[in-house]
């Protein structure tokens, strides 16, 4: 049975910076940034980082998917931790099984493709993997990379057997020390060598002879690749190098430049989800990842992929939008500006291991109890039933919430307590088949109303920074699902 | 089959320290300043003090750990005394281990005081703290306003109320607080405001604006307590006695169960039915004199107004409105400011209820004296958060009430 891709699913932050917000900041001090703004770029808002950006990816590659995950492969090249495995505590969120092998694979702008790849050669026999690359992308204030990065996570989920949407034709790796930019455990941001250089010797040079040795394999010709997801250089340079390997110029993908930015280790693969979204069955996707040499994969789409039910993927990630204008927020939340936050952030926000991992099923995977004499479901669970009816003792199984329908109880917008973005804000959910909990929110509009009775969802976001240690704690926060209609409305129909 | 509280303690005497910015005054000072003036008020000596209830919230902030510092700063005889906390309704729970000691006869005279130092914070509100070391994994970062503003939407929301109608309501209850406020030597906020400076201030958690919050305070209050014969026998007439005291504590069902609606105290309206049953009244509306209620937020005082079945349920903004709250009104409420204007230090807060019924009933409240005489006055002292907390009512009234 042919091993390949089941599903797939991606995430971008909704926050868009506008280009031009950057440009008009830093134009006085670098004229030529003038004319790198247009368009917009993905921000991740204060509370997300690489980690929370997988696991909504992953959650929404897995959605709707009866298939059990025996490995998470997560590709990143801005890990929040050096020591504690990300994919562990991206599983957990995922509230996948614990038999599970987990890989942080890093250090490379390939990193996500070098994933796939990973997860493909681990695929079958049952086995199905996932993977996710995600990338924060940390820049200087006034840098190229400020432009033209952005934030953002694609998943896919692999395997073999019926389902295969995609399958795998052909792969080939070329590792070459080659060094564009890099960034150390000294360096906090990239150091970046000229573009020129870069296409010029990097990507015409190191793709095309791979290209070749890929399509030798696969006894494809390039001619009939209808898709080409090329993560690097401006879609000039794309076009460029599609002519070069023989490919029509109409495979060549949109390069997200425009309306997302460069999301770095994720960005191979979310073209790819971008791909398998407009493809039909017989189209031959090829796709690479580019750094210290390059990765190729070729898949060709199956039947299968009109049978895939509706996926949140990059068209359905780009549409959901927000704009943001404001250049300074950017640079607050992401530390590269000091901002007075006042007494009321010094308190200490330190986080006991062993309290942390006795909760990390309510913590990490949001998983709260069910009785087990009442059918009553609580979150947090705890040893006595919160039903005043029923009050038995050590009866609660665990009970997952996070795909939980809920609604709103009672909110507030809060510009009195510390938060790295305020208002903060806040209140009581209520889930649908029982339980109720006090969260903060997420994503939070400020020009559409909240109203008590609408829908909402939970996220898996950053609680908070423990600056003093360097930890920082995640936790479930209520996103709004907003709706042209109004809640009564709603509770009408 | 237990009988209650009722009639069995009565109050010796009471002292209240003066409330505000006492920059330069320690809690040590502030308990000396209140216990004074209730030793004073009483006509006892200190050594006649069998056993004292120190209640902090924020100890932390000021004296720390235990009942050493009250023992301390008051150098009392090296008898029995204990700290208590119970978030904000600590006050009450202060003046209950005292009224108990008495009721039981374990001892004849017993003194409760409270205290609390905020103002060596550097801001305003209360401060920042942890709320335990598995709360701070899950809560959100909340802050007090934040908490009791989320009322308001569910109030509107049950209610079919307009947020404009309802705050309209509110801001007459900061106002009425600041009226009264103004006529009380010891108040920490001595200014009237009108509606327009209520509705116009800044936000701070939406819907509630600056004057919607009560002041945070330093000051201390203090009662010594003990039975009727006593009383008679040290030559005191006209007795204050207690009529009821009534805790209620969440048990997480607001907060993890499916039926409460967010709009309402659930544990204040179990304190009220047992405080009411305790202290035999069987008609609020008719049968109270004066209330002070727990008045941190405006929200809370007009919810509560409900759940103390002096006003029916969805119609506290209409009383408000009609000024059946004011100085002049058939229930007045902070006649002396409440936490308000009189503020809040938490500790101090539920004597300092007590104390100005007491005032009231033995008519020294001064310009502030209500015209009726007391019978039954009820105070109200709320800890900790909508949806978990702890209510704390007190009824205190004419030996012969």
């Amino acid at each position: 049975m042919a091993v390949g891709l089941l599903s797939y699913g991606a995430y971008l932050p909704q926050l868009r910076l506008q280009r031009k917000s950057i440009a008009d900041a830093h134009s006085w001090f670098d004229g030529s940034l003038r004319g790198l703004g247009r368009g917009e770029r993905t921000m991740a808002a204060w509370d997300e980082d690489t980690n929370t950006l997988a696991v909504e990816a992953g959650r929404r590659c897995l959605a709707g998917i009866d298939a059990s995950v025996s490995g998470l492969y997560l590709g990143s090249t801005s890990f929040p931790f050096l020591d504690r495995q990300n994919s562990g505590l991206v599983g957990e969120a995922l509230n996948l099984s614990s038999s599970l092998q987990t890989f942080d694979i890093a250090g490379s702008q390939k990193a996500g493709t070098s994933a796939l790849l990973a997860a493909l050669k681990g695929a079958g026999n049952g086995e199905n993997g996932l993977v996710i690359g995600a990338d924060k992308r940390r820049t200087k204030a006034a840098s190229r990379a400020e432009m033209n990065y952005g934030d953002g996570a694609a998943s896919l989920l692999v395997g073999e057997g019926e389902g295969v949407i995609a399958e795998l034709v052909a792969t080939h790796t070329e590792s070459v020390d080659f060094v564009d930019h890099f960034r150390t455990e000294e360096s906090g941001f990239d150091y970046v060598w000229e573009e020129r250089w870069l296409r010029d010797e990097g990507l015409m040079k190191i793709v095309p002879s791979a290209t070749q040795k890929l399509l030798e394999k696969s006894g494809v010709t390039s001619q009939d690749i209808t898709h080409f997801c090329c993560p690097v250089g401006s879609g000039r340079d794309q076009q460029g190098l599609a002519k070069k390997l023989g490919l029509n110029v109409e495979a060549v993908q949109d390069t997200l430049q425009a309306n997302c930015g460069n999301t770095g280790t994720a960005h191979s693969l979310l073209m790819l989800v971008g791909a398998l979204e407009a493809a039909q069955s017989g189209d031959l996707i090829l796709v690479l990842g580019f750094g210290q040499g390059c990765d190729l994969l070729l898949f060709r789409v199956t039947e299968a992929i009109a049978q895939l039910g509706e996926r949140v993927g990059l068209k359905a990630s780009l549409t959901t939008r927000v704009e943001e204008a404001n250049y300074t927020k950017f640079l607050s939340i992401n530390g590269l500006l000091e901002m007075e936050y006042g007494l009321r952030a010094e308190t200490d926000k330190d986080t006991r291991l062993t309290t942390y991992y006795r909760n990390r099923a309510l913590i990490n995977s949001f998983v709260g109890g069910k009785c087990s004499a009442c059918g009553t479901q609580q979150i947090p669970m705890t040893n006595v039933c919160v039903n005043p009816e029923c009050g038995a003792t050590s009866t609660q199984q665990p009970q997952p919430f996070k795909e939980a329908e809920a609604k709103l109880v009672s909110y507030t917008v809060d510009s009195l307590t510390y938060s790295p973005c305020p208002p903060a804000y806040y209140g009581m959910v209520q889930f649908k088949e029982g339980g109720r909990i006090m969260l903060d929110f997420a994503d939070v509009e400020p020009n559409k109303e909240l109203e008590v009775g609408m829908p909402m969802r939970v996220v898996f976001r950053i609680k908070d920074f423990d600056h003093k240690r360097g930890f920082k704690r995640y936790f479930w926060k209520a996103a709004p699902i907003y709706s042209t209609l109004s809640a009564k409305q709603q509770a009408e129909q | 089959m237990a009988s209650g509280i009722r009639d069995k303690v009565a109050i010796l005497g009471m002292g209240c320290s003066n409330f505000g910015e006492r920059w330069n005054n320690s809690a040590e000072d502030l308990m000396l300043e209140s216990f004074t003036e209730a030793l004073a008020d009483a006509g006892i000596e200190k050594e006649q003090i069998e056993a004292a209830w120190l209640a902090t919230a924020l100890e932390d902030q000021h004296v720390g750990k235990s009942a050493v510092p009250v023992a301390t700063a008051l150098r009392l005889p090296n008898i029995p005394a204990t700290r208590v906390e119970n978030y904000c309704a600590s006050g009450t729970e202060a003046f209950r281990g005292a009224v108990y000691a008495v009721a039981s006869g374990a001892c004849d005279i017993a003194l409760a005081i409270g205290v609390e130092k905020l103002k060596d914070t550097g801001y305003g509100g209360l401060p920042q703290r942890s709320r335990g070391t598995a709360n701070d994994l899950y809560w959100p970062n909340v802050s007090a306003p934040g908490s009791f503003a989320q009322l308001a939407s569910a109030y509107i929301n049950k209610h079919k109320m307009s947020m404009t109608d309802l705050k309209r309501a509110m801001a007459h209850v900061s106002v009425k607080s600041h009226d009264n406020g103004a006529l009380n030597p010891k108040a920490h906020l001595r200014r009237r405001i009108d509606i327009d400076k209520v509705l116009n201030a800044p936000m701070i958690a939406e819907p509630l604006g600056l004057f919607d919050c009560c002041g945070v305070s330093d000051g201390s209050a203090c009662a010594i307590v003990t039975t009727p014969e006593i009383a008679r026998q040290l030559g005191k007439k006209d007795l204050v006695t207690v009529k009821a005291l009534q805790i209620s504590v969440s048990n997480g069902s607001e907060l993890q169960y499916n039926d409460w609606d967010g709009s309402y105290f659930k544990t204040t309206r179990v304190a009220a039915q047992k405080a009411y049953k305790e202290a035999g009244i069987t008609n609020p509306r008719e049968e109270l004199s004066l209330i002070d209620v727990h008045d941190c937020f405006s929200v809370t005082e007009l919810v509560t107004m409900e759940d103390l079945y002096v006003s029916e349920e969805g119609r506290a903004s209409f009383d408000i409105l009609d000024g059946f709250y004011d100085a002049d009104g058939k229930i007045p409420c902070q006649i002396d400011g409440g936490l308000k204007c009189f503020g809040h230090p938490i500790g101090a807060t539920g004597l300092r209820m007590i104390y100005e019924m007491y005032l009231q009933m033995n008519g020294r409240a001064g310009e502030r004296q209500v015209a009726m005489e007391p019978r039954f006055c009820l105070t109200h002292n709320l800890g900790g958060f909508p949806s978990q907390n702890v209510s704390a009512i007190t009824i205190v009234g004419k030996e012969d009430a």
